[in-house]
């Protein structure tokens, strides 16, 4: 018996053995798998355990936590909800996270590893600092004037600092309140639902993430191929253009919106935004070099972060003359954010240096200490100086006697473009009123903002949308807003 | 008895009575308190987590159980005074550690608190102890009551049937808002009639009866009514729907059969049994083939959208508390959702105290089991082998089918922790345990001291 005894102990040892491996098996041989399921919601309890990093713009928090006391601890606040929404995004515990707050989710969470005390330190203690802070380049009064400016409209605004990339102002209307989606509730379940059957898409960021034809504000980036390629040397000079003019290789006939087309001299048509003198320019200074200008400007650039990505802009490469001469006026498949039409201004006040926008100034400790500083980033030259030089005139003119008036500052330097855009099949849809400028203090050594303003459905009959008359105001607010802060 | 075991220490004839064995009562009582002071220390442990401050109730909790092991190991002063040291002590700190881990999952359902209740029956549970050892001077009594026993058994079992069943088992019965399962008593009950009924009829077992082939079988009188009690208990389980007691009496049948009659037939015998009546439940009970289904993919409830069901989170929290886990009052268990405090109480083990604390948990009921099987090897008579190795094996069967189940080893049969688990009928249950193998192992070793022993 005491064989058989002994028999059933080892039993039951075996069985005890059995436990302790399995043990072993789940906790840690296979802990890493199941930690990374989706269906676990430690990794979100964690998230939520502290209170979120803050986005700041200009020193003050657009951004806060509050304690809901539930599993899912700390949700996100909003101060301007709707104001930022196209900088900040939304960070909701059910929808994810978007925009600022997505890609420096690391910082603001506390995931990233420069937050650790010590290299590492957060991996093996399997600990999670405190969320850093994001610091905008963000000027509030720009932003503020852009926003009051689309008030009860469709569209955008984006502006630069010329000499830096440094984004001042990303406004798109209609905007939303991204509080709401904060929560895991019903609530943020209702907001979520109507906030995407909404028809006028508020949650689309159309500074950055919708492309339009940019229309007649493309016509910066042609005169810029036309004068660096040498197609044109004197802007004074008469060119040998039509109107209407006939595309080639086609019958259908381009016409202008204003008269004193016909052979007028670049100056002259930049002022006017003759559609005739720039589709010839596009198309005489041909397909490869309207690109590398093009390009140069942005367009066709799908790695732009600023630090979250920006839609592509295009200009097509592979065109007939006819679909050139089109696409040189900012029609056919030519499309632009409005981030890249401030690009474009931003070039032309730089002196032709390009220098690529960035929206995040630095990121700090919880305590305050900066974490990383953003540094300078990439510069391109868009075209040569002499020729930005002699663009800079032509916008001034172009707001001095042209569509832009209604852009000019006292006692500052403006320059810009109009433009309307048609789009929709055969042009049904309601025009796009554009307008792009940049302005330069009279006691500013350098241009100091660029803007770019797109209005979807300027409440007025169609023929007299004009970037001049809808979108012009708006950037000046803007551009006032930024001479006026020091 | 065999010749094999010459090694055994404990082998007959008995050794002359010279040598006096210590009776490390001192010892006991050293391990209690520390198994008092490791239950206050995380009883506290939970309160700082939570709070931040030192829990109110700490010093009544530790005072509470401190009274009630200290009365408990006055009783085996008294009157188990060669019992073995370790018994007691294991009981206190599992039962302790049960408080706490059930303390600290009331925190987080205020609405649902089951603490105070698991309190009052662990000192039912160690009363029961108490009278136990107390009152059964000898284990050897019991064999007068095999039939009462069984009877009292079946009688417990079939008592739920009709009560209506609670999420898919009837298995407890309510009495005075007291909701009972009676099946954790017909365990004891049941370990018991197996016990006298083999110490009984094994020789009857093992040498009479047919002759098929290699396999000596028993014949119809003596091996039929075990075989019917068996039966019988398994046919109610099966019908209340309670697979873990059920196998666990089939383990507890085969095993000693096995050590009564020597026969590794039995076994064989077992597992083909096993085997069959496995597969026929599985066909038959949607519930049973759910809980096969949910073993072998654990995950397929996230993939088809449904969400992690209890198992998934059950294994999520374990995973959680990787090597040291993160602290008493510190991890999330509490998303196992329902019966987290009974059935999944390993869980939040598991992921506060991390492996290293789960495997000592493990090998307290390994020591425990041991010590039963250690009684069971030196106490000389028959029935009181076959009752050690039936109340061991009993724990540690358990403790193997719900830690085994909670962890993905086997599927999921619910059956309460032995003292971890909330669970009044199972606390009472496991200190009945612990109080016969208390008497087990005394008179075992008394019998080295010689006659005339006060």
């Amino acid at each position: 018996m005491t064989r058989h005894i002994r028999h059933a102990g080892v039993f039951c040892a075996l069985l005890l053995v059995a436990l302790l491996l399995n043990a072993a098996r789940v906790q840690v041989v296979q802990a890493p798998e199941y930690d990374r399921s989706p269906a676990n919601r430690r990794p979100d309890i964690a998230r939520y355990q502290e209170p979120r990093g803050d986005i700041l713009v200009d020193g003050r928090p657009v951004t806060g936590s509050k304690d809901t006391r539930e599993h899912l601890r700390y949700e996100r606040t909003y101060t301007d909800g709707p104001l930022y929404a196209p900088v900040t995004g939304f960070a909701s515990q059910l929808y994810g996270t978007t925009l600022l707050e997505q890609a420096e989710d690391g910082i603001l969470s506390g995931t990233h590893p420069m937050l650790a005390p010590f290299p590492l330190w957060n991996d093996f203690t399997r600990a999670r600092s405190r969320g850093g802070d994001v610091v905008t380049t963000l000027d509030p009064a720009a932003q503020r004037a852009a926003y009051k400016g689309l008030a009860g409209r469709k569209g955008a605004v984006a502006a630069l600092e010329p000499s830096t990339g440094r984004i001042l102002a990303l406004v798109s209307a209609p905007s939303y309140d991204p509080q709401p989606l904060s929560g895991n509730g019903a609530a943020a379940t209702r907001a979520w639902r109507r906030l995407n059957a909404d028809r006028d898409r508020p949650m689309l960021n159309r500074a950055v993430r919708q492309t339009y034809p940019p229309g007649s504000t493309f016509k910066v980036v042609t005169a810029a191929a036309a004068l660096d390629a040498g197609v044109v040397k004197d802007l004074g000079a008469p060119t040998d253009s039509p109107d209407p003019y006939t595309l080639p290789g086609t019958r259908t006939r381009l016409t202008n919106a204003s008269r004193g087309c016909r052979d007028a001299s670049v100056r002259e048509a930049f002022t006017l935004s003759c559609n005739t003198v720039f589709a010839k320019l596009g198309v005489e200074v041909g397909v490869t070099d309207m690109t590398a200008t093009a390009q140069a400007f942005g367009f066709n650039d799908s790695a732009l972060r600023v630090p979250f990505a920006v839609a592509r802009s295009t200009f097509d490469t592979s065109l007939d003359k006819a679909q050139l001469a089109l696409s040189s006026i900012g029609q056919y498949n030519t499309r632009a954010t409005p981030l890249q039409m401030a690009m474009v201004a931003a070039a032309v006040a730089n002196g032709g240096q390009l220098r690529e926008p960035y929206l995040v100034e630095r990121t700090t400790r919880p305590s305050g200490s900066t974490l990383a500083t953003s540094g300078s980033r990439a510069v391109r030259q868009a075209m040569y100086p002499s020729t930005a030089v002699r663009l800079r005139a032509l916008m001034r003119e172009a707001v001095e006697n042209g569509g832009g008036r209604r852009a000019a500052i006292r006692g500052a330097k403006v320059g810009g473009k109009t433009g309307t855009a048609q789009h929709g099949l055969g042009n049904s849809g309601m025009p796009y009123a554009w307008f792009v400028s940049w302005a330069q203090g009279d006691r500013d050594l350098a241009p100091r903002v660029a803007v770019a303003v797109v209005v979807e459905d300027a409440e007025a009959a169609r023929g007299d949308i004009s970037g001049g008359g809808d979108a012009a105001p708006i950037a000046r607010a803007v551009m006032e807003a930024v001479l006026k802060s020091r | 008895m065999s010749k094999a075991g010459i090694t055994v220490a404990t082998a007959d004839p008995p050794a002359p009575a010279v040598r006096r064995l210590p009776r490390r009562r001192g010892i006991e009582l050293a391990l209690i308190v520390l198994a008092v002071l490791l239950s206050v220390y995380g009883y506290c442990a939970v309160g700082l987590a939570q709070h931040g401050t030192l829990p109110p109730g700490a010093a009544g909790y530790g005072a509470g159980l401190g009274v009630l092991a200290l009365l408990a190991h006055l009783a085996v002063r008294l009157r188990a005074p060669h019992a073995d040291p370790l018994l007691l002590p294991i009981g206190v700190l599992l039962n302790g550690l049960g408080l706490v881990l059930i303390y600290r999952l009331d925190l987080e359902t205020p609405g649902d608190r089951a603490a105070p209740a698991q309190l009052v029956w662990s000192t039912l549970g160690v009363t029961l102890f108490i009278l136990v050892v107390l009152l059964l001077r000898d284990h050897r009594v019991l064999q007068r009551y095999t039939y009462v026993c069984v009877v009292a058994a079946l009688v417990l079992l079939t008592l739920p049937i009709l009560f209506p069943a609670v999420n898919g088992a009837r298995i407890w019965i309510r009495i005075a808002g007291f909701s009972i399962q009676p099946g954790e008593f017909a365990k004891v009950l049941l370990a018991v009639f197996f016990a006298a009924y083999l110490a009984a009829n094994r020789n009857a077992l093992a040498y009479t009866g047919r002759r098929i082939w290699k396999l000596r079988l028993p014949t119809g009188r003596v091996l039929g009514p075990i075989v019917a009690v068996w039966l019988v208990s398994v046919g109610v389980l099966v019908l209340e729907r309670d697979l873990g007691t059920s196998l666990l009496f089939f383990g507890l049948f085969v095993v000693l059969l096995y050590v009564a009659t020597g026969r590794t037939g039995w076994i064989a015998v077992g597992l083909l049994l096993a085997a069959l009546g496995a597969v026929a439940v599985g066909r038959l009970e949607p519930h049973v083939h759910s809980r096969i289904e949910t073993w072998l993919h654990p995950f397929a409830s996230i993939d088809a959208g449904e969400g992690p069901n209890q198992l998934a989170q059950s294994l999520f929290a374990f995973a959680e508390g990787g090597m040291l886990g993160t602290g008493l009052g510190l991890g999330h268990s509490v998303l196992i959702g329902f019966a987290v405090k009974s059935d999944f109480i390993l869980a939040t083990a598991g992921e506060e105290l991390g492996l290293a604390g789960l495997s000592a948990i493990f090998l307290l009921y390994g020591l425990l089991v041991e010590r039963g099987y250690r009684a069971a090897l030196a106490v000389r008579e028959p029935f009181g082998r076959l009752l050690a190795v039936g109340l061991a094996s009993l724990v540690a069967l358990q403790v193997f089918v719900i830690a085994g189940g909670v962890t993905g080893l086997i599927p999921l049969t619910g059956m309460a922790m032995p003292f971890l688990a909330q669970g009044g009928s199972s606390v009472v249950t496991n200190w009945a345990i612990v109080a016969l193998l208390v008497r087990v192992s005394d008179s075992a070793r008394r019998q080295y001291d010689g006659p005339g022993t006060p």
